[in-house]
């Protein structure tokens, strides 16, 4: 509650600072415009800002049935380093026990965008995630009484380079995350936190990149903004008893994206026996705010584009 | 819910600041990836948003990657969302459009097409 209090407050801080122009784009390696992924870390540094992300939750193996309410903030230092924060409210219902209600642990992220290959519309991005201890309700809802701290690689590449004989592939995209997870605790409440490995994929198909580089079909809005996807996330425990455990979520859905926002919806299907069981949905609306203040908060705090 | 207050900031400061964005092609003439009868005279380019002229461009390349002398591109002083083209007499051939566009306000993109001409 206070991080969303003392983030509410950045918010508006932020939205009334003015600084010197310089532009900068979201999502973009030479002709290539990839979305901001909602699964998945997307391997870019941005503004932008994802409020609200609504997911029901498929029912958890012990039958309980999550919804989360998130919201997540991302700011451009420097052009090609910036950060992120991110929180969550949960609505939590156990099976036979009454509704549990409150925040997650909060998030925070630094990255940089270290490679840019625009013929070749391919891009890498390093960082570190820092999940922070007794920053949601760590009884009732299962957040983090440990700080996680972990260093992450992400990548993107676009198959706009392939030959004109196989113009069907090129709007074509793939963009990847990996990360290993430094718990500060060995155990929680007789629960063992080991280290994880997590990794995910997004594919992707873009409509906007089929009409505007490979062939007019015909498409009109909103049929030509649309990129459908599919995502995939995985995260493999690899010690303290819980080696070998894997659980992750199948994510298939679209976003459709627009001149300042893009709204995205997908389907969560549990992966895995531990995952949980059934399905669930999401849906997000997210802002690029270096469209919507191009000459304000939608700019790096630092530096100049080349 | 504290994310209202962040909501309402956001949308109050996007009615107190005009907003431009990336210039994206709508669409190009003769279309994307299509095969016209007769050579084209130009190639015209509309935007989803204005372009600054002096720093927006097009060019043209043959079958072979090899350059293609054409004019510079010009634009309708009434209406900057439309690049035009002026091609010389173009032989039937397969042809490569690659734009570089600088909207309004300062976003640069850039993209490529192509279209085949028959006879």
């Amino acid at each position: 509650m206070q991080s969303m209090r003392f983030r509410a407050h950045a918010v508006a801080l932020a939205m009334a600072w003015l600084a010197p122009a310089a532009a900068l784009a979201h999502g973009f390696v030479g002709e290539r415009f990839f979305p901001a992924t909602i699964l998945t870390d997307d391997p870019f540094v941005a503004d932008e800002m994802s409020l609200p992300t609504f997911t029901v939750n498929p029912k958890g193996p012990d039958g309980s049935r999550e919804i989360d309410l998130e919201a997540d903030i991302s700011k451009t230092l420097w052009p090609d380093i910036g950060i992120t924060f991110s929180d969550q409210w949960e609505h939590l219902r156990p099976k036979g026990a009454p509704v549990a209600t409150g925040f997650g642990t909060f998030d925070s992220e630094l990255d940089w965008q270290f490679f840019k290959n625009a013929a070749h519309e391919a891009t890498l991005m390093t960082g570190v995630n820092v999940s922070w201890a007794h920053t949601g309700r760590v009884q009732a809802l299962g957040a983090d009484d440990f700080t996680t701290v972990s260093p992450l690689l992400d990548f993107g590449k676009g198959f706009g380079d392939l030959p004109d004989s196989m113009p069907w592939l090129r709007p074509f995209a793939v963009t990847g995350n990996f990360s290993y997870d430094f718990p500060t605790k060995t155990e929680s409440a007789g629960n063992p936190n080991p280290n994880n490995v997590n990794y995910g994929f997004a594919f992707e198909y873009s409509l906007p990149y089929l009409e505007q580089n490979v062939k007019d079909i015909g498409l009109r809005p909103p049929f030509s903004q649309m990129i459908p996807l599919v995502e995939v996330s995985y995260s493999t425990a690899l010690n303290r008893g819980q080696g070998g455990q894997t659980i992750g979520t199948v994510q298939p859905g679209i976003i459709w994206s627009g001149q300042y926002f893009q709204i995205g919806a997908e389907a969560i299907i549990p992966a895995t026996r531990q995952t949980g069981n059934g399905y669930g949905g999401l849906v997000q609306l997210h802002f690029y705010l270096d469209d919507i203040f191009p000459n304000s908060f939608g700019r790096p705090l630092f530096g100049s584009l080349p | 819910m504290k994310l209202v207050p962040a909501f309402a900031v956001l949308t109050t400061a996007l009615s107190v600041e005009a907003a431009h964005a990336h210039a994206f092609l709508d669409h190009a003439v003769p279309a994307v990836g299509s095969t016209v009868a007769t050579a084209p005279a130009q190639v015209q380019l509309f935007f989803t948003q204005g372009l600054e002229p002096a720093f927006s461009s097009a060019t043209l390349a043959d079958a072979n990657g090899q350059p293609i002398a054409t004019g510079a591109a010009v634009f309708d002083p009434q209406n900057k969302m439309e690049m035009i083209l002026n091609l010389p007499k173009l032989p039937p051939g397969h042809y490569k459009v690659s734009w570089h566009a600088l909207s309004v306000d300062t976003h640069r993109t850039e993209g490529s097409f192509s279209f085949d001409v028959q006879q």
